[in-house]
Formats: structure tokens, C-alpha cells, sequence
């Protein structure tokens, strides 16, 4: 028979189950999971801010472009070796592209066990970005998975792949028809990726308010817009004939 | 107005459901939905068959029982919850789709009566103050600034339909939770237990088999009581937040 | 058959529990003479809450924390849902935050005046004394009342006051407080100290050895019938307004549990006490199946007015100012359009009757914003009551900004109810009324705004000390044995009775017959009653109820989810409860509040006492279905509020 001091403190009984940790809960709450997935995809963001603006150093001639794209091995020299700056972006970047895709995967499952009826009457709602991030995503990392094939390894290059010759390597690739078409279509992936994906992670890291909304929006729109615009423009610079 | 109506029947939570169609005649324009199904009951009845199952209450708008997905939105087309959507809004010869709220979290227990208990179980987990009576101070001891008070209301309004899970293409409860934890953790009372009550929440939200949010809107779209899209914002927010703190 | 008129008058019944002695310190006198539960003995004590509004759900969760073990049943999905969430205006307490010269006093004093001299003085001051700690409560959980801009709570007043005591959340006060309660509730549920029972109907109380022991509980979803066993028993199961078909009440609420109590041996008081609230839509066809209710806070600024030629059927706008009749502010200079309830529903009916009645059917009449929107300016109004106009708009399709609203009454509250003692027992030792299901505090006339106060002052403060005196002298009891055959017997007759209902597969739905007694009862025990339409509807109900068991048609079985049987089953007993209604409508010669008898009347219309015949709380005991009931009547003595003609001229 309970006793009447533990018969009162049942009564007042309050939460003193321990916590599991920090990252733990992060990757354990589908707010957390998203939380990983917004500061990922920022990283990716900032990275690809960076090389749609290196790659419009295309524009400056072979002797620029392979230069910078020299350069890039000697960042960070001589406090960093040969190439280790590269390297650890590299690092960061696959630890966020597969954080990313991990989490979108787990979220994705989640979200279509959480409806596994689908309604009869159906009806499409959502701005075209928010309902294509799935497959958006999915494009996007194939395309990844290509894009280094074709120009950092080489390995499906067309047109004799040259290490050290960025140059020549970009020019090969939009030479041919399927190259463009496949960097385009994951370019506009892009823009649409990016254009619910920023305001996205803003919402989910809690910046966002009804006053900031749009800004974030606008915000949102147009690093869609300058990114796609960016990017698009070599392979479009190279089938008109302005970069050869 | 005559009407065809094609309204999901299921038996139980384990068999399996159907859409069924039905012809209703004589629907006037100032019926409320709700009572052009009944006018649909009374008939199915006297032909000896079973009426449709629909949960409804106070046919105010304010008890959230009522929970019908029409032609695919929540509540019907207009902002409202279905007890206040009138016959007005649909035209002579119409056919209309009526389903369920559709989500794991939600069972559908007959017709189109689903159980939401996973709802009150968030709310279990920390949608509360603890103030056990007779404790409080004088009601004027702690003032509540107006535009926190205001913010408090504006998130205390959910009526707890569900139509937000039912909107979402992910069956998220994101809005509804947010909704709770917004309307406590801005008060001044609300304070002591702000950082366990969206964590526990958020981790019973997620127990249910709720959906993730993807920020589509549609639950805010959906919402018959107006909580706004950045309420869930907000909780994100607080939820960020008590992961730092409530370890230190 | 006995004619059910004849009926007899029993012992008076006295509330033995209220102390004497000065009013003010009657309520601490009590609790002090009150014996109490040991902490570590409330564990073992099992209390059944049947309900889980303001009243159940405040009590649920008082008692929880308190350490009793509580069994709570509610038939919506959620406890969320129960009726109470629909209360829009707001709540009293006598803060005086306003120093307006409010106090317990005059809270006390409006009550019992408001309520006509039919209500008890003891509880209402109690309830007086307890509306401020409600208060300090509400806000402790979070309920997010109007504030001003210094950061404090704002007040505004309510019909039949001339303070301003009325702390409100918009329009939605119900709603935010039920939220309270329901949030204390689940924070007791989650502490495993409430096991609640959703989705589950009480058909049936159980009494062994003169004593409430548990109920007779229908699973709505499986359909499986359960019993419960518990130390006492609390009905908070609200009102039964329904008896009318139409009312503002959910769809849902019903009598059963209360009815369901009648019967098994606990009076019912005043069942005549209905109150027709002034302010609702009226209604737009037969397919009617609800009215809503505009809060009442809208005469604080809207203009209740009327043509002044009988059938006037121009548009609102094009009636000049001097046609028009403020009828309530030219026959109640006073409080013009913030008379009390009654009285301004009674005054609506005789506009009405006149012919001088608005919208189809000559059934309405205007409220108008038209003053207010000039004097304060269209967003101060919206402010104000945007939520209420928003759904008047949705309903009725037209813009109240522009038009004036049409109103009509409209049944919304019975003041009538279990018979309970001070201590908030009913007849049978270990059951519990709180809240509407009880008829306590509010005499003939509720005033606005005292529902919210009296739902928690009983279900927070009053019970919860109450019920430890019972139990105390009532220490942990044997056993049930599911085998009793006074548990085998209540089992036994609720499936005999659903069973019934499933076999008779007449050609007439639940809902017609529910429609049928409605019209019924409003027609004859509605706003104005006679002697004649009683007669008239005691003659009829009888026939009805035996043409109800011979032609009902109620598909399915009752092993599932079948909402046709739940509703067949609530109108059996609402058969049987309109009945006394009538009855006691028909036995209270007199007018008091909400009972308006066209015999007694004052010269100018005016409802008309008589107290020295009728100065008394009318409790009835149950003989048999369509047997007459016993009276048993228990005086009200008036110490400090002393009786007269009510005046809001």
C-alpha cells in the first residue's frame, strides 16, 4: 500500500525522465530532421552561389577559367597543402548532400505513410515548387552524380576528358545535345528546388515571420532567378557560339 | 436544387470503404451542409438502410466535430467549417465528392467519422499550464501586454477539427500543434514549462504518425479559424530554441 | 391508467446541508464542518464524472489533482467538444476591477433578483464569492481574456446589470475557458489520474443499497454496453434544452443522463424553468435542424426596434427613424435594450404577435448597428463583435454592417434540473449534479453571462470540497459484484430498451418524432404558457410516446456505431421529461422569469408572482412512465434580497 507522502507526490508528479541528447532529439523529431535539412541545403545554397559565379569566369576567355579553376587547388595555401582546401569542402559538401537526401528520404516516407489512403477526389493545390521538391530532389542528385562523372572525374566525358583543362572539358560537354538538355532540365530543378527551399528553411530555422514574409519570398525568387539565369548561361553561351 | 451525392462508406475500421452515389432532391439554398445530409439520412432510414455516419455537434462552427473532406477540400470550398457551409455555394445539379479526413493518425471509424484522439494525446503531452486550482494568484498580478494576449487568442482559437492534417498532402498536425504550444508559450503563465511543452508535443505529434511539414500551406488554407501558416514558424522557433536550453 | 395531473404533493424536501447564520460566511462555514478525505485514502476512492464541460471537465481535473482516482465519460470524441464551447459572451466575477461599484454583494443581489425569487440564497452568494477566484484561475492556465492596452483584464456588461463585470475572450469565452478546463483535464489524464472514457454514453446509474454506485455506459463506437463502478457518482451532463428539437444546444446534448437519474429515485427541479434567449437567428425552413445563438453582448450597442405599422414589409432601410419602435428602450427606459433575458424575449413575442414582426414569417425582429458603427466607427465594432457579425453573414448570407440583423428568441438554457442540496447532492447519497444538469442557482431567469461562473464555481471550488464530506462519511464501501442484481437489472434494461428500438422497424426516423415533441412543446410550453395549451400537450405527449414504440424505425444493430440508435434512445427520454415539464408548467400558477403564464400577469403585461403560493423549488420524484410524479416542495426563504416586483423600467 502506498504510503501518503508518495500517495501526494503522485498526485503532483511532474516530468523527471531524463532527456535524450541534443542531436539525438535533432535527428529523432521530423522539426529536427527538418532543421538538418535547412542548414544543409543552405550550405549546398552558399556553395552554388559561389560556383555559378565561378563558372561565369567562362566568359573571360580559357586562360581566366582554367586559371581560377587552378587556383581553387592553391586556396588556402601555404597554411593548407595541395588540393586540402578542395578537399574539405568537398567533405562538408557530400556530408550535406547525403544529411539532405537522408533526411528528405526519411521525412518523405513519413509523410506518405501519414496518408496511406489517398483521397478520391483529388485536387492540386500547392504552387508547382512546393509539389515538385520530391522530385526536384531526386533529379538533383542524379544530376550531381553525372555532373561529376562528366567533369571532375571524367568518366563519362565525351571528347577526351583533360585534367587541368576545365575549359576545353565544359566546351566538349555542351557540344552535345544530351549534355545540354540534361544540365538544363537540372538547372530549372534547381530554380524550382531553391525558389521553396530558401523561404523553406527559413520557416524551419524560425526566421520567418508574418512581417519578413516578403522579403524571405522575394528573397527566395530571386536567388532562383539568378542562379538558374547563371548557370543556364554557359551552356547557352556555348551552343550560340559566344564562348568557344 | 438536386444534387448527386458520392459519399465514402466503410463499415468499420477494418473493411474496406467505397464511394457510393446518391440523388437528393429538394435542397434549399439556406440548408447548411450538414443538414442537406440529413435530408439524405432521413430518406436512407425509412428505406431501411443505414444512414451515413458523420461526426457533428454544435453546428456553430465552434465545436470542431464536424470533418468532411468535399470535392477534395476540407470543410467544402468556402473558409468555414462544414456546419456553417450553406447550400448556396454549390449549384442546381452539382455532383459532390464527401470523404473522410484521410491520415494514418486518423482512423476512419465508420462512414465518415474518423478518430482523433491522436489530438488530445499532444495536448496530453503538454498543451497545458499547470495550475492546479486553487493556486493562482490574483488574475491582475502578472498584466499581459495587449499584442501578447491578442497573439495568445488569435492561436487559442483552434477548434481541434483536424482539418490541417486533412488538408496536408503529408497528413502533418504541424498547424494544430503549433496552434497550442504558440497559445501558451507567448504568456507570461505560460513560461515555466515553455521548453518541455513544444518538445514533448513535437515528439508526440511525431509518435502519432503524423506527417512532416513541407510548408505547402494548405493547412493554413484549410484552417476554418484563420491560424496563420506562421504559427508553425513560430514553433519551429521555440522548438530550436528549448533544444538548446532545456539541457543546460 | 392514472391521469398523470393527479398528481400528489409529498414531504417537503429541505436542504439540510446549507449552514445558517450569516449569508457571507455560510460557504467557509461549511467547508469547515465538511469532513476530509485523507490524502493518502483518496487514492482508493473512484469518482465517476459523467460529462466533461465546464463543470465536468473543472471537476474532473480538481479531483484528480486532489488525488482521487476519476472515471470520466464524455460522448463527443474529445472533451474538447462538450457544449460549453459554444458560450460566446463571457463570464461575471465581482472584481470591481471597474470601481464601478460592483461587489459580492450586488452579484449576489442581481442573481437572485434576476432569477425572479426562485432561486436559493446561500448558493448564490456562494457562487458570488467564488466568481472572482474563476477568475484568478482561468488566467493561471492561460485563458486568453480581452486585455487592455495597460496589460489588464477588460470588462464589459452583460443584460439585466448595471456594472461591468463581464470578463470576456471576443466572442468565443466558452470556447477559451472549456479550453482551460480541458487542458487541466488532460494534464490529469497524462498523470494517469483520469481515465477518460471518450465516445462513450451513460445509459443507465446504477444504486445499490440506496446509494450511487456507478453507471450503465454505451461504447457509441463498438456498441458494447459496460458497467462502472465507482464511490460517487457526478452528472455534469448539462442542460435538456433539446425537449425542444430546436435550440441552441448541440445536436448532441441530451437528457439521458439526468433522465436516466429521475428515474432511479432523484428528483428533478423546476423542469418548467427554460430560458428563450432574445438574441438568435431566426430560423429559414423546415430543414432547420439547430438555431444560433448571437451573443448577448450585441445589445450593449446594437438597437432593437421594430415597424411601428403592423405589417411594414419595406426593406429596414427604407423605414424612417419615426416609424420605427425601440420598443424594449421606450417600455424599459431604464435598461433599455439590457433588460434580462425573459423579458426582452417575452417583449420580441408580443411585437411578433402584433404583427409587427420582420423577415419571413413575420418571426423577427431588428437589431441594429447602425448608431454604434456611427458613434464608434465600423473597426471599433468589428473589433468588438467581428467574429459574431462574420457569422451572421455566413448563416444568413447578408451583411449586418449594412442591414440590421434579424433576431428572433430562441430556446438556450434550462435553469431547472437535478434537485441538489447545498453540497451539490441530488436525493440518492453519492450522486453528484453540477453545472446546467443541476438547478441550483439561477431561480427562473438566468443571467447572461452566469452559466460560464456557475459551471466552474461548481465543477473548480464547490464540489470538490463538497464531495470529500461524503466520502469521508461514506469510507471505501465493498466491493461492487458485477452480479448485483441491481447491476444486472440496470444492464439489463437498457439492452431490453435498445433492443425494443431495433425490433419495433416502424416507418417513422428518430427525428421526425424528436421534431414532433419540439413543435409540441414549443408551441405549448414555450415563451407563454396556459393552463389550456398544457392540458392541451399533456393530452398529446402520451399518444405520441405510444406511437413512438410503435412505429420508430431505427436501422443497424446495436453492436456498432449506429447514430440512428443513440438518437431513438435520447428521444424515449425526452418523451418522458417533456411530460413533466409540462406538468410543472401546468402546477406553477404563477409567472416568474422564464415561465410566463398568460393567468398572471400584471396590468401591463408584466409576469406576475405569486409568492405566497408558489414561493418554493418545485421537486418532483418519479412513480412510473405516464404515472403521476410526487411533489415534494422545499421553501424558499429570502433573508437578505427580499422579494418584489422586478422593474427594469
Amino acid at each position: 500500500m502506498p504510503s501518503a507522502s508518495s500517495v501526494v507526490s503522485m498526485a503532483l508528479a511532474t516530468r523527471t525522465d531524463r532527456r535524450p541528447s541534443m542531436t539525438r532529439t535533432l535527428w529523432d523529431s521530423s522539426v529536427g530532421k527538418k532543421t538538418i535539412m535547412a542548414v544543409s541545403g543552405l550550405i549546398m545554397l552558399g556553395y552554388l552561389a559561389v560556383h555559378m559565379l565561378g563558372n561565369l569566369k567562362i566568359f573571360f576567355g580559357s586562360g581566366e577559367f582554367n586559371h581560377y579553376a587552378h587556383w581553387l587547388r592553391t586556396l588556402g595555401e601555404p597554411f593548407l597543402h595541395y588540393e586540402w582546401a578542395l578537399w574539405i569542402i568537398r567533405v562538408v559538401l557530400v556530408a550535406a548532400v547525403v544529411l539532405h537526401a537522408v533526411s528528405a528520404y526519411q521525412l518523405s516516407r513519413r509523410d506518405l505513410r501519414a496518408r496511406p489512403t489517398a483521397y478520391v477526389h483529388k485536387k492540386a493545390r500547392s504552387s508547382y515548387a512546393t509539389r515538385t521538391m520530391r522530385y526536384g530532389g531526386v533529379i538533383l542528385a542524379l544530376f550531381i552524380v553525372w555532373h561529376i562523372l562528366d567533369l571532375t572525374t571524367g568518366t563519362v566525358h565525351t571528347g577526351g576528358f583533360q585534367p587541368g583543362h576545365p575549359y576545353q572539358n565544359v566546351l566538349d560537354t555542351f557540344s552535345t545535345w544530351y549534355g545540354n538538355v540534361i544540365y538544363i532540365v537540372a538547372v530549372l530543378a534547381l530554380g524550382l528546388h531553391v525558389q521553396h527551399g530558401f523561404w523553406s528553411a527559413a520557416q524551419t530555422l524560425g526566421v520567418g515571420s508574418a512581417t519578413r514574409d516578403r522579403v524571405l519570398k522575394t528573397l527566395a525568387n530571386l536567388l532562383a532567378v539568378v542562379l538558374t539565369a547563371g548557370f543556364v548561361s554557359v551552356p547557352v553561351a556555348v551552343m550560340t557560339g559566344l564562348v568557344s | 436544387m438536386k444534387l448527386t451525392l458520392r459519399v465514402w462508406r466503410q463499415q468499420n475500421a477494418e473493411a474496406p470503404g467505397a464511394m457510393a452515389t446518391y440523388e437528393v432532391d429538394g435542397i434549399s439554398q439556406d440548408m447548411s451542409f450538414l443538414e442537406m445530409l440529413d435530408t439524405l439520412n432521413e430518406e436512407l432510414i425509412l428505406g431501411g438502410d443505414e444512414p451515413v455516419a458523420f461526426d457533428h455537434d454544435c453546428r456553430e462552427g465552434i465545436c470542431g466535430a464536424c470533418s468532411l473532406v468535399i470535392n477534395g477540400d476540407a470543410h467544402g470550398p468556402e473558409r468555414t467549417t462544414t456546419c456553417q457551409l450553406h447550400m448556396r455555394s454549390f449549384e442546381d445539379g452539382d455532383t459532390i465528392d464527401i470523404e473522410p479526413w484521410r491520415a494514418s493518425a486518423f482512423p476512419v471509424v465508420k462512414d465518415l467519422v474518423v478518430d482523433r484522439s491522436s489530438f488530445d494525446r499532444i495536448i496530453q503531452a503538454g498543451g497545458y499550464i499547470s495550475a492546479p486550482t486553487g493556486t493562482a494568484p490574483d488574475a491582475h498580478a502578472t498584466p499581459v501586454p495587449k499584442p501578447d494576449a491578442d497573439s495568445a487568442f488569435e492561436h487559442a482559437e483552434c477548434i481541434g477539427c483536424g482539418a490541417c492534417v486533412a488538408a496536408c498532402p503529408n497528413g502533418s498536425a504541424m498547424l494544430f500543434t503549433s496552434a497550442k504550444v504558440n497559445h501558451l508559450n507567448v504568456l507570461p503563465q505560460g513560461a515555466p514549462e515553455r521548453e518541455t511543452r513544444v518538445l514533448d508535443m513535437v515528439a508526440t505529434m511525431d509518435d502519432e504518425g503524423f506527417g512532416g511539414c513541407t510548408l505547402t500551406g494548405e493547412c493554413a488554407t484549410a484552417c476554418p479559424k484563420g491560424i496563420p501558416l506562421p504559427s508553425i514558424t513560430a514553433m519551429n522557433k521555440e522548438w530550436l530554441r528549448a533544444n538548446r536550453k532545456v539541457r543546460r | 391508467m392514472a391521469d398523470y395531473t393527479t398528481y400528489t404533493t409529498g414531504e417537503p424536501v429541505t436542504d439540510t446541508k446549507a449552514p445558517t447564520g450569516p449569508v457571507a460566511d455560510r460557504w467557509n462555514t461549511r467547508r469547515f464542518e465538511a469532513k476530509l478525505v485523507n490524502p493518502a485514502n483518496r487514492r482508493k476512492h473512484t469518482v465517476i464524472v459523467v460529462g466533461t464541460g465546464l463543470a465536468g471537465g473543472s471537476a474532473g481535473a480538481t479531483l484528480a489533482e486532489q488525488g482521487y482516482h476519476v472515471v470520466q465519460f464524455c460522448f463527443q470524441d474529445s472533451p474538447r467538444r462538450a457544449h460549453s464551447v459554444a458560450a460566446q459572451g463571457g463570464i461575471n466575477a465581482a472584481k470591481n476591477y471597474r470601481n464601478d461599484g460592483d461587489s459580492v454583494h450586488r452579484l449576489f443581489y442581481d442573481t437572485v433578483k434576476g432569477g425572479d425569487f426562485r432561486a436559493r440564497e446561500s448558493n448564490v452568494h456562494r457562487l458570488a464569492e467564488i466568481s472572482v477566484e474563476i477568475i484568478d484561475q482561468c488566467v493561471a492556465q492561460g485563458v486568453p481574456f480581452a486585455r487592455e492596452y495597460g496589460g489588464l483584464l477588460d470588462n464589459r456588461s452583460f443584460g439585466g446589470v448595471q456594472v461591468s463585470r463581464t470578463f470576456y475572450a471576443r466572442g468565443q469565452t466558452g470556447q477559451q475557458l472549456l479550453l482551460g478546463a480541458y487542458q487541466a483535464l488532460s494534464r490529469q489524464i497524462a498523470a494517469g489520474n483520469v481515465e477518460l472514457h471518450s465516445r462513450t454514453e451513460m445509459l443507465d446509474l446504477i444504486v445499490v443499497d440506496g446509494k450511487a454506485r456507478g453507471i450503465v455506459a454505451r461504447d457509441l463506437v463498438t456498441g458494447k454496453i459496460d458497467t462502472y463502478f465507482a464511490d460517487a457518482v457526478v452528472l455534469a451532463s448539462g442542460g435538456y434544452g433539446n425537449v425542444f428539437y430546436l435550440s441552441t444546444n448541440a445536436m448532441n446534448s441530451n437528457a439521458t443522463a439526468i433522465w436516466r437519474a429521475h428515474r432511479r429515485g432523484a428528483y428533478f427541479a423546476n423542469p418548467c424553468f427554460t430560458q428563450i434567449h432574445p438574441t438568435c437567428i431566426p430560423r429559414t425552413g423546415d430543414h432547420q435542424s439547430k438555431l444560433t445563438l448571437m451573443s448577448e453582448s450585441l445589445r450593449n450597442d446594437g438597437r432593437i426596434w421594430v415597424p411601428k405599422a403592423k405589417g411594414d414589409d419595406r426593406p429596414a432601410h427604407l423605414i424612417p427613424e419615426d416609424e420605427r419602435d425601440y420598443y424594449l428602450e421606450r417600455i424599459y427606459p431604464a435598461f433599455g435594450n439590457l433588460v434580462p433575458r425573459d423579458i426582452a424575449s417575452r417583449a420580441a413575442k408580443n411585437v411578433c404577435d402584433e404583427g409587427r414582426g420582420v423577415g419571413p414569417g413575420g418571426q423577427g425582429v431588428y437589431l441594429d448597428f447602425a448608431e454604434a458603427i456611427a458613434r464608434m466607427g465600423r473597426k471599433a465594432v468589428e473589433e468588438k463583435y467581428g467574429n459574431l457579425f462574420d457569422m451572421y453573414a455566413r448563416i444568413t448570407a447578408e451583411n449586418p454592417y449594412e442591414t440590421p440583423m434579424r433576431i428572433y428568441p430562441a430556446v438556450h438554457y434550462t435553469m431547472g434540473g437535478l434537485w441538489v442540496d447545498y453540497d451539490l447532492q441530488t436525493t440518492i447519497p453519492g450522486l453528484f449534479a453540477i453545472g446546467e444538469a443541476n438547478f441550483s442557482d439561477h431561480g427562473a431567469n438566468r443571467l447572461g453571462a452566469s452559466a460560464l461562473m456557475q459551471g466552474l464555481a461548481d465543477g473548480y471550488f464547490v464540489l470538490p470540497s463538497t464531495i470529500n464530506d461524503y466520502l469521508a462519511r461514506n469510507p471505501h464501501t465493498e466491493e461492487i459484484d458485477a452480479g448485483h442484481p441491481a447491476v444486472t437489472e440496470a444492464v439489463a434494461e437498457t439492452e431490453d430498451r435498445l433492443n425494443l428500438l431495433l425490433a419495433v422497424d416502424g416507418d417513422r426516423t428518430p427525428d421526425s418524432f424528436h421534431r414532433e415533441i419540439g413543435e409540441l412543446m414549443w408551441e405549448f410550453c414555450g415563451m407563454a404558457r396556459t393552463e389550456e395549451g398544457l392540458r392541451k400537450a399533456l393530452d398529446r405527449i402520451p399518444q405520441i410516446r405510444e406511437e413512438f414504440w410503435r412505429r420508430i424505425k431505427v436501422p443497424g444493430t446495436g453492436e456498432q456505431f449506429n447514430q440512428s440508435l443513440e438518437k431513438a434512445n435520447r428521444v424515449v427520454d425526452y418523451l418522458e421529461l417533456a411530460e413533466l415539464m409540462c406538468l410543472d408548467a401546468l402546477h406553477r400558477a404563477e409567472s416568474c422569469g422564464g415561465h410566463f403564464r398568460e393567468e398572471s400577469q400584471t396590468p401591463d403585461g408584466e409576469a406576475a408572482r405569486r409568492d405566497e403560493e408558489f414561493s418554493y423549488a418545485a421537486a418532483w420524484e418519479f412513480s412510473a412512465t405516464g404515472d403521476a410524479p410526487v411533489l415534494h416542495k422545499e421553501d424558499l426563504v429570502f433573508e437578505y434580497v427580499h422579494p418584489t416586483q422586478r422593474s427594469y423600467a
